[in-house]
């Protein structure tokens, strides 16, 4: 579902962030993606979501080359993708049903759809009723998983997402992470990056630990 | 088929909407915006319309053109008449006016102040005269006519003063190229006025943009909204230029109508057809929207996610 082969990623600015990744991720798997700040986590993930182009290897994703996806492809390959962001990037200008149905919006679907699909996402995230509000009454863990349901309400595949429990307490982080398990126990393949290991030490998933730009190997086989 | 269609219609018809919505919530913002458009839509306009009126005044005059035909002293009044319906038969003539030579100095000493002079004459100095009327109005038709009456044995001489009126046209013609410069350039102004509005809405939106980039929407998902934006704009300014333009006219009819009467015309103000209000509206429609497509074409690309 995903292939990294010998990646490396400079910045423009002189930074590598990432030199020589390789890892696979089976359809259907569930993986933490650990390490330092600063290790290249982020850039990976971005990588995936063609955020970022690799400066060498090769990125697949669907078992597509993503150096071959032109610019204007981008926006269709991204609609195959939830992306969970540690700030959520909600639009606080609009209602959370607004903002979970923004991808759908998108792929242009049908309102009838739309209404059903943002219902059912709301829904998993526990959050259903709250339509209307601005995402600004929520808190920041109703926030994240406002973010959740955007992510996952066109039913994409596969699930990335960038510290998504960076702002949140134990807690609500571990009902986060528990949240990711149900979507993964319905097939979505789902990478997460993380620094809290002490999170991860109560969930049985793959580590992908990465460091200095690469994957430490001894990690990779939890 | 139809289905889909309509869906794609009605996404079309959100997105008008949601840009009409956008113009009100910032109502003082969207209103100067508009009025600036307005004033750049109905400067040209207003000029046309006034060139317009203008054309057809001088066109009403098309009496300015008739010229006299002095017949010889000999020439019968019999004679005269029949020459007139004569003449009115050529194609390139459109009216003849008999004047016989006692009327004509009836009217001359009433109108030229010589009235005392001419009575001390014996007799009747004056021949009689025909008025021509001219089908045609340009210079070389009606140069061309007045060589041929003055071969008539008939006439004594031909009177023609075309001079002025082709002074009158080369000034309107001048005119009238003004007025298409100055549209040209309102017109580039009202495309920049838009494209800056909508330069700085995408800077607002900036985070909305990335955003939609993210959950993959497409350049001309959100290129639309900016687009329909700027259409609103443009179709605004372009009824606000209409209804200054309607309202201008109204307060010029009361003084050009009583300015007309000293004048013995009937000249009303000709306002905008409804054609012309069409083709102002779809002016500003068709300039908002380029002015939009400019803005998003520079702008839009360069805001990526990070």
């Amino acid at each position: 579902m995903i292939r990294f082969e010998n990646v490396h990623k400079r910045y423009p600015s002189g930074r590598d962030a990432l030199s020589g990744v390789s890892f696979e991720m089976q359809a259907g798997e569930m993986a933490f993606l650990t390490g330092p700040s600063g290790a290249g986590k982020s850039t990976l993930l971005k990588l995936i979501a063609l955020i970022e182009r690799p400066t060498r290897g090769t990125v697949l994703v669907h078992n597509q080359n993503t150096s071959r996806v032109r610019r204007r492809q981008i926006p269709y390959f991204r609609r195959r993708i939830g992306i969970v962001f540690q700030d959520h990037k909600l639009l606080n200008d609009r209602t959370i049903f607004d903002n979970v149905a923004l991808p759908l919006v998108i792929s242009a679907l049908r309102r009838r759809d739309i209404e059903r699909r943002v219902r059912a996402a709301l829904d998993q995230v526990g959050l259903l009723g709250r339509e209307m509000n601005s995402p600004l009454t929520l808190s920041a863990g109703e926030q994240q998983r406002v973010g959740i349901a955007r992510a996952v309400a066109s039913r994409p595949d596969i699930v990335i997402a960038d510290e998504p429990t960076g702002n949140l307490d134990p807690a609500l982080s571990l009902e986060i992470m528990q949240l990711f398990e149900r979507f993964n126990d319905v097939g979505v393949t789902m990478l997460i990056a993380t620094h809290d290991l002490e999170l991860l030490d109560r969930l049985d998933h793959r580590r992908l630990r990465i460091d200095g730009g690469k994957i430490a190997k001894a990690a990779t086989d939890v | 088929m139809f289905r889909r269609t309509s869906h794609y219609f009605s996404l079309h018809a959100q997105n008008f909407l949601g840009a009409f919505g956008r113009l009100l919530r910032q109502p003082v913002g969207s209103a100067m915006t508009i009025i600036v458009i307005a004033i750049a839509l109905a400067l040209p306009a207003g000029l046309r319309v006034l060139l317009n009126n203008f054309e057809t005044l001088s066109g009403s005059w098309a009496g300015a053109i008739d010229f006299s035909v002095y017949l010889t002293m000999e020439v019968e009044e019999s004679r005269a008449r029949e020459l007139a319906v004569a003449l009115e038969r050529r194609d390139d003539v459109l009216q003849v006016v008999f004047v016989p030579r006692d009327a004509a100095l009836e009217e001359f000493q009433s109108y030229s102040g010589f009235g005392a002079a001419l009575d001390a004459l014996d007799e009747n100095p004056l021949p009689h005269a025909l008025v021509v009327r001219p089908a045609g109005d340009s210079r070389e038709q009606i140069e061309a006519l007045a060589a041929d009456l003055i071969e008539l044995t008939e006439t004594e001489l031909v009177q023609v003063d075309t001079a002025w009126v082709e002074r009158m046209r080369s000034m309107l013609l001048l005119v009238a190229r003004i007025v298409d410069l100055a549209t040209v350039l309102l017109a580039l102004a009202v495309v920049l006025v838009i494209g800056n509005t909508i330069r700085l809405e995408i800077n607002n939106r900036r985070t909305e943009i990335e955003v939609v980039k993210l959950v993959g929407g497409s350049d001309a998902f959100i290129r639309r909204p900016f687009l329909y934006m700027g259409l609103c704009y443009g179709l605004s300014g372009g009824l606000l230029a209409m209804l200054t333009i309607v309202a201008s006219l109204f307060t010029l009819t009361g003084p050009v109508r009583s300015l007309a009467g000293l004048y013995g015309s009937s000249f009303e103000l000709r306002g905008l057809t409804p054609e012309q209000a069409l083709l102002l509206l779809g002016a500003g429609a068709v300039l908002g929207w380029a002015g939009a497509g400019v803005a998003t074409a520079r702008h839009l690309r360069a805001i990526e996610p990070t």
